[in-house]
């Protein structure tokens, strides 16, 4: 017998709206690589501009955690699961801001020439963004172990930066005209890497919400 | 417990339905004792409004306004308007026993009468003139559904109503008031008596409630004003100990964001 059902109600909300929140997370880290890749400086724009919806939705989120905590008491594993909402949709705002920050990027390139074709920055952005999607994934499943291993996978990223940082720095020391172009996408890179190491601490909270225990599960490289 | 509820706060607010009880510059005096001073308050339709405050600031009293329960204590008078539907219910005119049957009340402890729990609801219907048998049934299994209880004592309708537990005997009280189909119900601490989960059940019971019924509650237990209410009022003493209302509004406002130093003194246990 379920008691307490609307409150139960209003959490289930809530985790709906942090997939809705991550879906547009998602949607930005990959339009954001998009943009760069095609060099569509107005896509771009919007982009830079769209990011204020997804700062409204951390506030709407935040909101209704506060007001569940201050009307309905929750405990034990319900006050767990709003605690690390508050705590999972600071690291998808900030992830947020990544995607933007790479958009703005892309408007301060604007036309000049490609330095290379991009291969391992859109990699490092699909593979942070199956990652965000697993982590959220986790989150509804209550799956600690999927979280764990999810964070184990940032190994791959911190690789992929590592690859693409030796390749910009090859370009420079050759040619020093690549420097400009070559520092705007280590900066790219380094948004990306910074998104991945945000998903791992949602991942940190997910295995708090299960075990109720924080813990550091794994440090990145960088 | 079946009941499928939506969650108070931010569901219903102040406006947006229509007002059922009202008061307006409400006095109330006990003998030269002044109790309440000079209220003024709009509870909205199918909500549930929590009055809140500390001990003897006059909530109950306050409460009793609605249904004249005041009346029958000597020396009580009342000065100001008091409102059902936008009628004065203190008007001459007024059948008092027409009022209790629209404004039904719960009080602290459950106090079934000492007869069946099938006799416990019908005895509302029978005082209002309902003796056919079959009609009295259904109304005692709606009044049950309604309650939350049916399933619990549809096997036990003629065992006495004593026989029942803390929670199930309130939830027969509340069976009891929706069995002449009041408009109103009135809460005087339900839950006072009733160990955690047996309240839990009355508050989930009182959401549901809520969809068809106006609910007036008065509780010392601000975390269950704060769990239940759409809308809260926040009275307390003066320094000649009569009742004021200090603030009222939405709850999810009232509980994150009170626009009063008192209440917020008060609901963050700064005094009190």
């Amino acid at each position: 017998m379920e008691m307490r059902t609307g409150f139960h109600k209003k959490l289930r909300e809530i985790q709906d709206d942090i997939l809705v929140m991550g879906s547009m997370v998602e949607k930005a880290i990959l339009h954001s690589v998009q943009t760069l890749k095609a060099r569509e400086v107005v896509m771009a724009k919007q982009l830079i501009a769209d990011d204020v919806k997804i700062n409204r939705k951390r506030f709407e989120i935040e909101e209704k955690c506060i007001q569940l905590i201050a009307t309905q008491q929750p405990m034990a594993s319900d006050l767990r699961t709003i605690i690390c909402v508050l705590n999972i949709i600071t690291e998808l705002e900030r992830i947020g801001d990544y995607a933007e920050g790479i958009a703005k990027i892309v408007v301060m390139i604007g036309d000049e020439p490609p330095l290379k074709p991009l291969i391992d920055i859109p990699r490092m952005a699909d593979k942070t963004v199956q990652m965000l999607r697993r982590s959220l994934d986790a989150f509804v499943n209550r799956d600690a172990g999927a979280a764990r291993q999810v964070v184990a996978e940032d190994d791959e990223i911190d690789n992929l930066y590592n690859q693409v940082f030796r390749e910009l720095l090859t370009f420079m020391i050759e040619d020093p005209k690549t420097i400009t172009r070559a520092t705007r996408l280590i900066w790219v890179a380094h948004n990306l890497e910074r998104s991945a190491d945000r998903v791992t601490n949602i991942c940190e909270r997910i295995v708090f919400i299960v075990t109720g225990k924080m813990e550091e599960i794994g440090a990145s490289r960088y | 417990m079946e009941v499928n509820t939506i969650l108070p706060n931010n569901n219903k607010s102040a406006g947006q339905s229509k007002t059922k009880l009202r008061t307006e510059a409400a006095n109330l005096y006990y003998g030269s004792f002044q109790a309440l001073r000079n209220i003024r308050l709009e509870i909205p339709e199918r909500a549930i409004t929590a009055i809140i405050g500390p001990s003897g600031c006059g909530k109950s009293s306050f409460l009793r306004l609605f249904n004249r329960m005041n009346d029958l204590i000597t020396g009580a008078r009342v000065e100001g308007r008091v409102e059902l539907d936008g009628i004065s219910i203190y008007d001459k005119i007024i059948d008092v026993v027409e009022l209790r049957k629209r404004v039904g009340m719960v009080f602290q402890k459950p106090n079934p009468f000492p007869m069946s729990v099938f006799e416990n609801v019908a005895f509302g219907p029978r005082r209002h003139g309902r003796n056919n048998l079959g009609e009295l049934e259904d109304i005692v299994e709606r009044s049950l559904h309604q309650a939350a209880l049916w399933d619990e004592v549809n096997d036990k309708l003629g065992q006495s109503a004593l026989s029942l537990s803390g929670g199930q005997q309130q939830r027969l009280c509340i069976a009891r008031v929706l069995a002449v189909e009041p408009e109103v119900i009135l809460m005087d601490e339900p839950c006072s008596a009733l160990d955690p989960v047996a309240t839990l059940k009355i508050e989930d019971l009182m959401r549901s409630l809520a969809e068809n019924y106006t609910i007036v509650i008065v509780t010392h237990n601000m975390q269950q004003a704060a769990r239940v209410s759409d809308m809260a009022a926040f009275l307390m003493m003066e320094e000649d100990r009569a009742g004021v209302l200090v603030e009222y509004g939405p709850t999810s406002e009232l509980f994150t964001n009170p626009k009063d130093k008192r209440t917020e003194d008060y609901i963050t246990g700064r005094f009190g």
